[in-house]
């Protein structure tokens, strides 16, 4: 099961290249596409040739460079709250006694979830 | 009589019901209890229901308009989804909480006079904290711990506002103001603290992830969008909203692509939707409440959706980090696709509702020719599409094989999260389900061929850009410093600073007191005289026995300085 699952066709190489291929089709049309759907503008620029797309291409970038640089100084360990405390604190959390033995990414033991709400 | 009767009482009495019942008594009562209150919202009529006296002021339980129902409406509908969703795992103290905490929230949305709103309001503050606390972690009860005390100074807060406006006006009614002096001020501040609004946002993104995998999907829908109702009811057209809606807006973004934590992202988008509802507050025209009534309601669908995903994920594994999912689509298909469709909503794709609701704010800042904010809600909208409407599904679902192979979502959670897509698409298909409820009369249309097309571009290369910068997007086992740094580490710091400073004043002093001690002794030795020992009669000075001529030479000298003393 778990050799077939590792070559999921979605994982595979052709499909990917087949999404690449369809999406930049996609992309291109939705471009192409103003010239027969003239956009309305607000404000005089909101309706240049391709506007949307520069747009959102390029704010993304912007946002992803500046989270990037924030990152430098804002990134710290998971730990630096509390540092000597386990981090994945959350399974047992689930565990602890809310959902008795529904966790199943560790153990994969048991199917269906108690759903004991005594 | 009955009419006074709010309906978050029905949810008060469910609250009470599920501790004293068990098995299928107790599902029947979660199920009928939000179900109930919701048939007893839609028979609330426009106005205010009756007045009770109180302390002498005129109370007004409940006052009903289509803003309020609306938002009531969709509070109700959200304790019946997330019941379904959490019935079977959660404990009964989780769901008597929930219920509590959702009647606080419909509570405040029929509250006709600031001293119910007051209560109501400080009701959610108590049962979310006790739904953070049901996390069961260390982390947790710490969280939960910060979370109330977060709330109650926001309450405190709000109080002092209250207090000052019925003092400088004599009037506890909910009617629409301005920020001008510091009672609304003060009203406002207690308001947007519970909205997640700068500086204290970092509180959701703090406590929501540490609740349980089923407590979150009620964390997400209750307090912030209160919080809009409020600012809508209150300070509508004040213009300090736009500035702190941006604002909100970018620091969600910016935090949630940062973010390693699946369902912390998900809580920094909370913060980001809900910038986008303060800025429509702060436009205030009636366009722009109404795109925040319809973008609040389907918002907190759409949210509970994404957090409902990533809580199967992490009720399946035990998991919420970026960095150790992925590849789940293979076993979890039906909850990947609802994630998606979450995702799609929040990122506002044509039919979907957040396309239908969102995009009345952008129309908003159009009408009132506002170019800036008209541009950067557009900037937020790619935005969202990329912290949100990719990252999460793409990190969670997709990017590389974790080797999780878990179980799909039980029947309830897969039911519970059917219903909230369904609602999702349903509102992006045929808007004016929500249009006819919403404050104002709706004169808009979403769907115009141009505009789709717009979207389309905006939100399609904002998906390029994910995908060519993911290279710069690898995931850290990190966190990122937020404000409440301040009150976590700086705080922490300042105290024990305080401590050591005050230890070190407490040594001086007791030194001080064992020289002055030894000071005292020597003189009290050197002129009272040691009762206990032999030679006192020597060496003490007033101990001594002194004959009566020194005596009475000594009284003469101090009564005639005594008697110059009182000449001078």
């Amino acid at each position: 099961m778990d050799q077939h699952d590792n070559n999921h066709w979605l994982v595979r190489a052709s499909t990917i290249r087949l999404l690449w291929i369809g999406g930049s089709l996609v992309l291109g049309l939705t471009v192409v596409a103003q010239i027969f759907i003239p956009i309305k503008g607000h404000f005089g620029t909101d309706d240049w040739f391709g506007f949307g797309a520069i747009y959102g291409f390029v704010v993304c970038l912007l946002m992803v460079l500046f989270a990037k640089g924030l990152g430098f100084v804002l990134k710290r360990k998971e730990d630096f709250y509390d540092p000597g405390e386990p981090i994945d604190g959350a399974i047992d959390g689930v565990i602890d006694g809310a959902v008795d033995g529904s966790v199943k990414g560790k153990s994969e033991s048991s199917s269906d979830p108690h759903g004991d709400d005594t | 009589m009955t009419e006074l009767l709010s309906p978050a009482l029905w949810m008060v009495l469910g609250a009470v019901l599920i501790p004293l019942t068990r098995g299928h008594l107790r599902t029947a009562v979660i199920f009928t209890m939000p179900l109930l209150t919701l048939w007893s919202i839609w028979q609330i009529a426009d106005g205010v229901a009756g007045t009770v006296s109180f302390l002498e002021y005129p109370i007004e339980p409940v006052e009903g308009s289509p803003v309020r129902r609306l938002f009531a409406t969709v509070f109700a509908l959200m304790a019946f989804l997330g019941s379904l969703y959490a019935f079977k795992t959660a404990k009964w103290y989780e769901l008597a909480a929930a219920f509590a905490y959702a009647a606080g929230a419909i509570g405040v949305c029929f509250a006709g006079d600031l001293i119910t709103l007051f209560l109501y309001w400080e009701l959610m503050a108590i049962f979310s904290t006790v739904i953070v606390w049901c996390g069961g972690t260390p982390g947790a009860r710490a969280a939960g711990i910060r979370y109330a005390i977060m709330h109650l100074l926001g309450g405190v807060i709000l109080k002092v506002g209250i207090e000052g406006v019925i003092v400088s006006t004599g009037s506890i009614q909910i009617e629409p103001m301005l920020a001008h002096d510091f009672s609304t001020w003060m009203i406002m501040i207690g308001i947007l603290i519970n909205a997640a609004a700068p500086p204290v946002s970092a509180w959701l993104s703090d406590a929501y992830p540490e609740s349980s995998a089923t407590g979150a999907v009620f964390l997400s829908a209750f307090t912030t969008k209160t919080a809009v109702l409020a600012l809508i009811l209150l300070f509508p057209g004040e213009p300090i909203l736009i500035g702190v809606g941006l604002y909100m807006i970018v620091y969600g973004i910016i935090y949630a692509l940062l973010e390693n934590d699946a369902r912390r992202i998900l809580a920094y988008s909370i913060v980001n939707q809900v910038g986008f509802m303060v800025c429509a507050v702060g436009i205030g025209t009636e366009m722009a409440l109404n795109g925040a009534a319809a973008h609040a309601f389907a918002h907190i669908i759409y949210k509970a959706l994404l957090f409902m995903s990533a809580g199967v994920v992490l009720y399946r594994t035990g998991k919420s980090r970026c960095t150790d999912l992925g590849g789940l689509f293979r076993t979890m298909p039906f909850t990947t696709i609802m994630g998606i469709i979450g995702a799609l909503s929040i990122s506002s794709f044509p039919l979907t509702s957040g396309f239908t609701t969102k995009s009345m704010i952008s129309q908003a800042a159009v009408d009132e020719n506002l170019f800036i904010v008209y541009m950067l809600l557009t900037a937020a909208s790619a935005g969202v599409f990329l912290h949100a409407g990719i990252k999460f599904p793409w990190f969670v679902f997709f990017q590389k094989d974790s080797g999780l192979r878990p179980k799909d979502a039980p029947w309830n959670m897969g039911l519970a999260m059917g219903g909230c897509a369904f609602i999702c698409i349903l509102l992006g298909v045929a808007p004016n389900l929500i249009y006819e409820l919403l404050p104002y009369p709706v004169d808009y249309q979403p769907y115009t061929t141009y505009k789709v097309l717009f979207y389309l571009q905006l939100l399609l290369f904002s998906g390029l850009a994910f995908f060519v910068l993911l290279p710069l997007m690898k995931r850290t086992e990190t966190i990122s410093l937020d404000t409440d740094w301040l009150w976590r580490k700086l705080g922490v710091r300042l105290l024990l600073v305080m401590e050591s400073t005050a230890g070190a004043v407490k040594q001086r002093f007791d030194h001080f007191g064992v020289a002055s001690a030894r000071v005292g002794s020597y003189l009290a030795l050197r002129y009272l005289g040691n009762p206990h020992a032999e030679d006192s009669e020597e060496k003490s000075v007033f101990s001594r026995s002194w004959t009566i001529g020194t005596t009475a030479l000594w009284i003469s000298v101090l009564l005639s300085a005594y008697v110059l003393a009182n000449y001078l």
